[in-house]
């Protein structure tokens, strides 16, 4: 007897995890890769100094 | 020589303390009152109640770190305030209880020129019956033994779903009007993280629950910032996160009541609804500490010195208006109180004006909305400028200069999304200022570029840095004082 293949279920709409973007695989890699987030952090770090300088009164 | 004494020896207590001690600890006398004999930091107990790191590592012994710069450390907690003096004294005093197991129960006088009053929130357990893990069948991460405990029950559950059973996790706020939801979010992210380390996350059912009314609010009302061509709302990142976790999450929820392994809730649309959990972890509402006042004559004036929840007024505007009329100039800035110019406010001591997320009620009734969060940085901001004023004036100055804000300082939280050096993950998010200014920025009420957000390995990186740095800096370790607050 022929092996029936299993069919996939088509995706449930309109529920909640329906709606909200997610991340595709290249910026996963983005978000742990050492290289760009070495650089981030920088970035990062220039941001909140500018925030903490703005911030004293 | 005059005496500064500081009830409170959290983020905004300590931060005042060792700048006054560093400034004026020489020529005046600075006193310190925590019921409390360590210091906490308190935003890597999140990371206790994961098992990642222990309580020695986020608390030290306040006292002799205080000997360092001439504070003098009284282990006891504040029972009244008596800013005229009274029947124990002539001049301003407060009455306190020793917590020191060496004078426990004993009371004291300790008079005051100029006070701080930094007494942090009362956890309110209480106010959802079955809440909290002292009395009732909740987790929580508000103090380091909280925290300790809700890993010893993450761990139960890890070891339970190794032999297949399977849990469900409830991870959020405990009542409808509850602060601090990024305590929580951080939790949800680092427990998603340990239950995929132990390999067990397949077995496990997350379910986010708050009184925000959209996913990403913070009790800040929400965040717009630019991102890939567009201005997004911050709810667009936080469901993307919830969704890519594969967590649920319940919004506009007030908790009412939990039992064993149940909580009901109350939604904004009147509807009640019971979620069954294996473990929860919510955070509870926050009060001010019980404290009374009375003036010389002995009369009580606690309604004149605190608002009804608790906290103490300041020189915020407190006249009721609606959500539309809500302005920067509401908020305080220099945190003295309006009658008795030397006793000041700060940390989550002070009686904000109103709230910054637009208040929400169910067709019950039941308020379910955010209350105004004020700790971590705009709490040490705060201190930093209390602090400077109190030195200016025992030096002779007559008036305040020193101004923090909320809705002029900006504001960065750095939320870890699972702990590891090179495979953790932390969203960065800054605002500035922390209570949207619409009449200076029309469209958003932030400055834009100031206003950021991100996930990744470098946000953790800082979270790990940021740990490290306070702990340092609160030790009063060498060159303490020009490390930013």
């Amino acid at each position: 007897m022929a092996k029936v293949p299993n069919k996939p279920k088509n995706r449930e709409p309109y529920q909640q995890a329906y709606y909200p973007p997610v991340p595709t695989g290249y910026i996963r890699w983005v978000r742990t890769s050492l290289v760009w987030q070495f650089l981030r952090f920088w970035v990062i770090n220039f941001k909140i100094l500018r925030l903490l300088l703005k911030s004293h009164h | 020589m005059s005496r500064v004494l500081i009830l409170g020896a959290g983020i905004s207590g300590h931060t005042a303390a060792r700048y006054l001690g560093k400034w004026v600890g020489k020529k005046h006398e600075v006193i310190v009152v925590s019921p409390n004999a360590k210091w906490n930091w308190i935003p890597s107990n999140i990371w206790v109640g994961v098992g990642e790191m222990t309580e020695a590592q986020v608390t030290f012994d306040l006292e002799p770190v205080y000997k360092k710069i001439n504070i003098k450390f009284h282990q006891a907690r504040a029972v009244s305030i008596h800013p005229e003096g009274g029947s124990d004294a002539d001049k301003p005093y407060v009455m306190v209880e020793y917590t020191d197991p060496a004078r426990a129960g004993e009371t004291a006088a300790i008079t005051f020129d100029y006070l701080i009053n930094a007494t942090g929130p009362k956890l309110n357990f209480g106010a959802t019956p079955g809440l909290g893990p002292d009395e009732g069948y909740t987790q929580s991460v508000c103090t380091p033994p909280h925290a300790l405990k809700a890993n010893e029950a993450l761990q139960a559950a890890i070891a339970a779903m190794k032999q297949g059973e399977r849990k469900t996790f409830v991870v959020g706020t405990g009542h409808g009007m509850c602060t601090c939801q990024g305590a929580a979010f951080e939790y949800i992210y680092n427990v998603d993280h340990t239950l995929r380390e132990e390999g067990v996350r397949d077995k496990a059912k997350l379910v986010w629950i708050s009184n925000e009314y959209e996913l990403g609010d913070f009790g800040m009302g929400g965040v717009h910032i630019k991102r890939g061509g567009y201005i997004t709302n911050g709810k667009v990142f936080a469901e993307s996160l919830m969704v890519e976790r594969g967590m649920e999450w319940i919004v506009r929820a007030g908790v009412k009541k939990v039992e064993p392994g149940k909580l009901t809730y109350e939604l904004l649309d009147g509807t009640e609804h019971d979620l069954e959990f294996d473990f929860a972890m919510l955070i509870p509402p926050f009060a001010g500490q019980p404290m009374k006042a009375f003036d010389a004559a002995g009369n009580d004036i606690t309604g004149d010195v605190f608002a009804p929840n608790g906290f103490m007024k300041v020189d915020a505007d407190y006249t009721p208006r609606a959500y539309e009329e809500w302005s920067k100039e509401d908020w305080p800035r220099t945190y003295q109180t309006p009658k008795y110019k030397n006793i000041f406010a700060i940390g989550i001591a002070f009686a904000p004006p109103h709230p910054i997320s637009k208040p929400m009620k169910s067709t019950n009734g039941t308020p379910i909305s955010p209350t105004p969060p004020r700790t971590g940085m705009p709490s040490a901001a705060i201190g930093k400028a209390v602090a400077e004023n109190i030195r200016d004036l025992l030096n002779g100055a007559k008036e305040l200069k020193h101004t923090a804000s909320m809705a002029e300082m900006g504001a960065a939280c750095v939320a870890s999304t699972g702990s590891d050096i090179l495979k953790g993950t932390a969203a960065t998010m800054t605002v500035f200022p922390v209570v949207p200014d619409y009449e200076t920025f029309p469209e958003y009420g932030r400055d834009m570029d100031l206003t950021f957000g991100e996930i990744g390995l470098a946000g953790h990186w800082m979270k790990w840095i940021l740990h490290h740095v306070f702990m340092y800096q609160a030790k009063l370790r060498p060159g303490w004082s020009v490390l930013p607050d």
